[in-house]
């Protein structure tokens, strides 16, 4: 099938369905329903370790795991450092952590990235 | 710089399928990768819809830096290629662009709502301008600093036609106790007790002439992470300014006090807008227009090149004076030739350089330094703050030529 028969054959589809998936430039106004944009599937995790199961319950509602893998490593990296991150957390982005917790997860990051 | 070695390790015939009404790849399904030259520089090759293989930084929200090759020969970036930056994870996956509305409101005579269509009826205007994360290079700093770890991609210089903010302010009537505008748009936090990303600017800037709603970028729709179908484009000035989903625009008679302007996205407030590397600044100020950068974009670092002739290119912006020249050293800095400046696309473009060199048998040690209309020019050192924002440094581009 050329390019051309699929855009149009997937234009009648997406018609018929009644929305429009991002596919490509030009066929927005082409139709008047909504566009729709679909993310690929998450696949970072965060690593194995001590309190894994706190960080996850804590962590992923608001972000992905790949927000901490890409932090600095080293000696400067460890408690002091992910003890601040989860302080803002908190403090500046209102993550609903019980004070508890909060031990764990900075020593789970510390130990484990 | 980045990736542009054989740095790119590709599984297969992955990039296929960029048929129309697809779904995302599993992302699986492209396992390939870059190395940032830093330490923890480790990233995937993402590939989402409307964009090719991007440097994935995160996925919840997402964020994707630009391949650095794509900027070789490339005055205008691709939308494809074009980074991506969110900052909240509750980002707007269906827009419907025939009841997608931007609401004026506040202090103003007059409040509006304008249907897209509506917009897209005033008169629009055009304008070449560079749009840069804050945080652009932040992996870079040293010491390193928490933050998005990005390498030298997350900029892009695009075609913006839009409609000048001025038009609809004039439109809504603004009163005289005006002082700021914020700007809101369709992306907002998880929880409700997160900031919502609002931005201001002041009146007087707001009402340049300049600052434009934009529907079309490289004369096309905006990709849809890029702010379909409506954002703020502020030329010249960092891209945490550049609203996306923009459908909220409220006139304040007051200096506005949320997260992101008050608390985030500050800069020193001294000249260099820099610290001693690990200490605190005294005052800040909301972080504004570019610092001038340059780059050289068609030799990647560690790059083999043939002993002789050979041409180097590459790209350099500013904050909107425009680039006044642009100096290359083939001898780690020691000696400076001026380059030839290509065609001038505005202030706010990315301005193309080239310049023919000879370069004998041996390692060569390659700098670009770019001076602004102003007068401001690139440091040879780094400077430093503690958000890891405004980097601009003499880029250095290690060669070996046999």
């Amino acid at each position: 099938m050329s390019m051309k028969e699929s855009t149009v054959s997937a234009l009648t589809l997406t018609t018929l369905l009644g929305l429009m998936i991002i596919s490509g430039p030009g066929l927005c106004e082409a139709t008047a329903k909504p566009v729709l944009y679909k993310l690929p599937s998450e696949v970072a995790a965060f690593k194995p370790g001590p309190n894994l199961e706190v960080v996850q319950n804590n962590c992923t509602a608001c972000h992905s795991a790949d927000y901490v893998q890409t932090q600095p490593r080293g000696p400067k990296f460890k408690e002091d450092f992910w003890r601040a991150e989860v302080t803002k957390m908190i403090k500046i982005y209102g993550a609903p952590i019980d004070e508890a917790d909060v031990g764990k997860i900075v020593d789970y990051l510390a130990q484990t990235y | 710089m980045i990736d542009r070695r054989s740095l790119i390790k590709q599984s297969g015939a992955a990039i296929a399928a960029l048929g129309a009404g697809i779904a995302a790849p599993s992302a699986g399904a492209f396992a390939a990768a870059v190395a940032l030259p830093f330490d923890n520089g480790q990233r995937p090759l993402v590939k989402y819809p409307e964009k090719r293989p991007m440097i994935g930084v995160t996925s919840r929200p997402p964020q994707l830096e630009t391949p650095f090759s794509a900027f070789n020969g490339k005055v205008i970036t691709p939308n494809d290629a074009f980074f991506v930056r969110y900052h909240l994870a509750d980002i707007p996956l269906s827009i419907d662009p025939n009841t997608f509305a931007v609401v004026i409101k506040g202090k103003v005579g007059n409040p509006l709502r304008l249907s897209l269509a509506t917009i897209k009826k005033l008169p629009a205007v055009n304008i070449v301008a560079v749009n840069q994360c804050s945080g652009n290079s932040r992996g870079f700093f040293e010491p390193r600093v928490a933050g998005g770890q990005l390498g030298n991609g997350a900029m892009g210089n695009a075609r913006w036609m839009g409609v000048p903010l001025k038009t609809i302010l004039d439109m809504a009537g603004v009163q005289g106790t005006a002082r700021q505008v914020t700007f809101n748009g369709m992306d907002g936090p998880v929880s409700e007790r997160t900031p919502d990303f609002i931005k201001a600017l002041d009146i007087d800037h707001a009402r340049d002439g300049e600052v434009m709603l934009a529907y079309s970028m490289n004369g096309a729709n905006l990709p849809f992470l890029n702010g379909f179908p409506l954002r703020l484009v502020v030329p010249g000035y960092y891209g945490t300014y550049w609203v996306k989903h923009l459908n909220e625009i409220t006139v304040i008679d007051n200096v506005f006090d949320g997260f992101w302007m008050k608390t985030a996205y500050r800069i020193p407030d001294n000249e260099c807008n820099c610290v001693e590397p690990g200490s605190a600044p005294k005052g800040t100020i909301p972080i504004n227009r570019f610092k001038v950068r340059s780059f050289i974009t068609s030799v990647a670092d560690g790059a083999n090149l043939k002993a002789g002739e050979t041409v180097l290119r590459g790209i350099a912006f500013d904050g909107g004076k425009g680039i006044k020249s642009v100096a290359l050293s083939s001898d780690g800095g020691k000696t400076w030739a001026q380059a030839r400046l290509g065609t001038d696309l505005g202030k706010y473009s990315f301005r193309e350089w080239l310049l023919p060199i000879s370069l004998p048998a041996g390692a060569h040690e390659l700098k670009v330094r770019a001076t602004s209309n102003s007068g401001e020019v690139q440091p040879m050192e780094p400077l430093w703050n503690g958000a890891g924002y405004l980097r601009n440094v003499v880029e250095t581009v290690r060669v070996i030529s046999t």
